[in-house]
């Protein structure tokens, strides 16, 4: 036993959580003494000893976990590691070595994807308690107050510790094997990053033990709601501040990564789109979360500190929270599409077997969303009371991200055509799922963003019909293409594509018969976040409600496939799509250490149908022709015929 | 493609817009439309769903195409052909979007200048939103005002609504009118925030007010009674209000300036809410 607490890992990382706390809640009580002051608080904005406890409590579970042993070994000029231990961190030789801190990008990687599924499916659970309480109207099941940290900790779980972590854990596993790295530039920082995201969600779902229940003021948290709420609402403040650094963090080691890292002839127009894709996506997370984490701070100093940002009667300025949380949280929905996007190219060239169509002009249509969404984020504020005139300039580039997301869609259209279309493939199922529900929720998107259709449904359940056509029919669509495509890669066996293909007809279903719906309702007059509402919307709900059962379901069938195949699924080889890049040119799973030797690349990472075309060279493969050396046909060449 | 496939596939492409479209743009979607700006919001909508109808279709059609056409016999392990793009084609795909969405701002922005223009004749009235009523005020002259819990209005009339809120942002929505306009608390400085919304109701008829910007515990029955009366009636009931209220009647009206901060609460009575039941 007390080996086990002076080795890193979790048991000394629950004694550095307790010691973390007890050290951060004995300082305030301290500091209250010397003061003279009661010795604890409980003001509902208040409680200083628990927030002080809930930051150094995480803090030490970090230290404890071994988060700091590496750095500061090397800061205070101790002996690292011998050679032989270098790299005694990385890579899993059992199962144990997925509940430690471990460098691997591999194993990070499934780290994440299993953590953030594990929060996905607490957040559907509270999804289906709320279904079930608006089944009818009325008030049956929950209380309104309860109701309301529902939608709350529902949206804070499903956006900040499922789908931005979970492209994050994602492109953790297959983006350093794309581009023919060995690892992650930072491997300490990626373990790092990966450790910071069960304790958001941890703190998110802490709140439910807070005096006045968990944080109700919605993901949003519009002061002066929030400043006042329940202590439940500083922990949603502190728990995004950790997703926050996680997320930041990581997109650091991806920018670092691709720009630094990519294999001898990978220049930027050789990279897989997916590459392009958490590259775009990493320079809105760096850019665009520390405002968020800004935001909540000053909510939170406005809360325990007494400060005046967001009290109106004191000075400050409502309107500016709204303005600085939708700074981040417009590029936000880019950070959890982008990846998605990424996703679906691959998986499109994948199994229609077709080179992607116009690739430069899909690589620049990121970008040129990554730019445009830095200038849209006052759409979100249409009706809140800001100045006048910025709305139709925000209208018209709002419209205006349209053109490169539409340039998308219609170039996958087209890498359909003249293809051979594997159906049976669950990846394509949902990869041409999410085709028709992304262009829907674009649709509901446009309409949005024209300001007088918005003053009328905005915050109603229109939006909430969109959101979820965006976010469900979009980027969680494009999370099951990648998992179903990357299976193999991930865990070395093959998954029932038949049980895949069910789970996706009956989640398509699903999605479709819970969310169309609510366009209506709110178009005719349901406003979103609310327990009850006006009987005459009760049949739509029951018809929704009974979908959205039918969607949860379909979720187990999921968990079981992955469960199953994981344990028994006959063995994957290393390339069962017969794709081009280069991390299915290495053994499922790959080695610990990836690569003997870093790979050539020698031309485009899609040349489907292109005879003799190659993308990358495995060391030892050197007696093979080499291929010809082609950089990637543009836009420029081969019209159709 | 074979020039006859490609008349296919645009004529199917045109009828399933037109089968898409045609119910839809019959549907009242927003429900009954009771107030001057509705009107060109509903037709700028169903312009919209003309649109969004063709595009959909153009999607679903290729689509179908393509997986009708082109799906992979069991065993077929070919590629399909090896066509890296289209530079006509692509500039068409961005320039063809970029118009009709421009046209789209266009279009909003006429609608947006349309529905706010302000009536010189237009009845004051003064909103206070809290957790979780409404009250509503009408100046009559010298400084006084009629004060009432419900909001009535008489028809035909642009309504200057000014909208303030004591306590946390509330959102005024009266669905039928669509207008809407969040409540901010803008403190003694006023903060630029722009709470001044018009509206002209243009039939008789009874509504809710809702608040549709989440307030608290009670947001979901954040309520308050509208009545439209034609001119007459509702000069007589403002007169009325008037001769009540002057007799010491008439509801409490909240003052903006007495809250103090950091007070809100999302509970009823200042109570913490509990988790469970």
């Amino acid at each position: 036993m007390a080996v086990a607490l002076k080795r890193p890992g979790l048991p000394r990382a629950f004694l550095g959580a307790i010691l973390g706390f007890g050290f951060g809640y004995g300082l305030v009580v301290a500091l209250r003494a010397l003061s003279g002051l009661p010795l604890t608080q409980t003001q509902q904005t208040g409680y200083p000893q628990l927030i002080v406890g809930s930051i150094t409590g995480p803090l030490g579970f970090l230290a404890g976990i071994g988060g700091f042993d590496y750095w500061l070994r090397w800061a205070i000029g101790a002996p690292t590691y011998p050679h032989e231990l270098e790299h005694k961190d990385h890579g899993a030789h059992s199962w144990r070595d997925y509940f430690k801190f471990n460098t691997d990008h591999k194993v990070i990687g499934i780290q994440y994807i299993v953590t953030s599924f594990f929060f996905f499916f607490v957040g559907g659970l509270i999804a289906m308690v709320m279904r079930a309480e608006l089944a009818q109207p009325g008030t049956q099941i929950v209380n309104p107050g309860a109701f309301n940290s529902l939608f709350s900790t529902h949206a804070a779980l499903m956006i900040f510790v499922f789908v931005i972590p979970i492209f994050a854990g994602i492109a953790n596993y297959v983006l350093p094997l794309m581009i023919g790295a060995p690892d992650m530039a930072f491997p300490r920082l990626n373990a790092f990053s990966f450790w910071m995201l069960p304790l958001a969600g941890i703190l998110f779902l802490a709140s439910y033990l807070c005096p006045g229940g968990a944080f109700d003021a919605g993901w949003t948290g519009y002061a002066p709601l929030s400043t006042g709420a329940p202590l439940g609402q500083s922990f949603f403040n502190l728990g995004v501040q950790f997703a926050g650094a996680s997320s930041v963090a990581t997109a650091l080691n991806f920018l670092v990564t691709i720009i630094t890292m990519r294999a001898p002839g990978m220049n930027f127009w050789r990279m897989p789109l997916l590459v392009w894709a958490n590259m775009s996506t990493s320079l809105l997370v760096v850019a665009a979360t520390p405002f968020i984490a800004g935001v909540q701070f000053m909510v939170l100093f406005d809360r325990v500190l007494h400060t005046n940002f967001f009290q109106a009667l004191n000075g400050g300025d409502v309107l500016s929270y709204q303005h600085i949380f939708w700074f981040y949280s417009h590029p936000a929905v880019y950070i959890m599409m982008l990846p998605g996007f990424g996703i679906i190219s691959e998986v499109i060239t994948t199994h229609a077997r077709k080179p992607i169509f116009g690739y430069r002009l899909m690589a620049l249509a990121l970008l040129g969303i990554v730019v445009l969404s830095y200038t849209v984020w006052a759409h979100h504020m249409f009706v809140s009371g800001m100045f006048a005139w910025l709305r139709v300039p925000m209208m018209v580039t709002t419209l205006l991200i349209a053109v490169p997301t539409g340039i998308k869609i219609f170039s996958w259209l087209a890498t359909l055509f003249k293809s051979v279309l594997h159906l049976r493939s669950t990846a394509m199922l949902f990869a041409l799922g999410f085709i028709v529900t992304f262009t829907m929720g674009g649709i509901s998107g446009v309409m949005l963003g024209m300001v007088p259709i918005d003053i009328h449904v905005s915050d109603t359940y229109f939006v909430v019909a969109h959101i979820h056509f965006v976010l469900f029919g979009g980027s969680v669509f494009t999370i099951f293409a990648g998992i179903y495509h990357w299976f193999p890669k991930m865990t070395g066996r093959m998954c029932d594509e038949a049980l895949g293909r069910v789970h996706f007809w009956l989640t398509f279903v699903g999605m479709w018969g819970t969310f169309l719906p609510m366009h209506w309702v709110g178009m005719e007059g349901m406003p979103r976040r609310v327990a009850d509402y006006s009987a005459q919307f009760g049949d739509w709900n029951l018809l929704i409600s009974c979908f959205a059962f039918l969607l949860g379901a379909a979720q187990l069938i999921f968990l079981y496939n992955m469960i199953v195949s994981w344990r028994y699924g006959p063995k994957a080889p290393g390339n069962p799509w017969r794709s081009k890049t280069i991390e299915w040119l290495v053994s499922s799973p790959p080695p610990i250490f990836n690569f003997d030797e870093i790979p050539r690349v020698v031309g485009g990472p899609y040349e489907f149908g292109v005879p003799g075309a190659r993308h990358a060279i495995l060391a030892g493969e050197g007696a093979e022709v080499p291929a010809p050396e082609r950089a990637v046909v543009g836009a420029a060449e081969v019209p159709s015929p | 493609m074979p020039r006859s496939t490609l008349i296919r596939i645009v004529a199917a492409i045109l009828v399933l817009t037109a089968v898409i479209a045609i119910p839809m743009t019959q549907v009242h979607w927003n429900g009954a439309a009771d107030s001057s700006q509705a009107h060109p919001i509903d037709t700028l909508l169903n312009v919209m769903i003309v649109l969004s109808s063709f595009v959909f279709s153009i999607v679903l059609v290729m689509l179908g195409y393509c997986i009708w056409r082109y799906r992979a016999k069991p065993g077929d392990e070919a590629d399909g052909e090896p066509i890296h793009g289209h530079t006509r084609l692509e500039i068409t795909w961005t320039a063809i979007p970029t118009i009709i969405v421009l046209f789209g701002a266009v279009y909003s922005a006429i609608v947006l200048a349309d529905i706010e223009k302000k009536s010189s004749d237009a009845l004051p009235v003064d909103v206070v939103g809290q957790q979780y009523k409404w009250s509503f005020g009408y100046p009559v002259g010298h400084g006084n005002e009629v004060h009432s819990d419900v909001l009535n209005v008489p028809v035909g009339r642009q309504l200057a609504l000014t909208l303030q809120s004591i306590d946390v942002v509330h959102s005024f929505w009266v669905p039928q009118w669509r207008i809407k306009r969040d409540v901010v608390p803008a403190g003694p400085s006023g903060n630029h925030i722009d709470n001044h919304v018009v509206v002209t109701p243009d039939k008789v008829g009874t509504y809710y007010v809702i608040c549709t910007e989440l307030c608290g515990y009670g947001h979901a029955t954040m309520r308050a009674l509208v009545h439209v009366w034609p001119q007459h009636r509702f000069n007589g009931w403002l007169q009325n209000q008037e001769q009540a209220q002057a007799k010491g009647g008439g509801p409490p009206f909240p003052t903006v300036e007495t809250t103090t901060a950091g007070q809100t609460s999302t509970s009823p009575a200042g109570t913490p809410t509990s988790a469970s039941g």
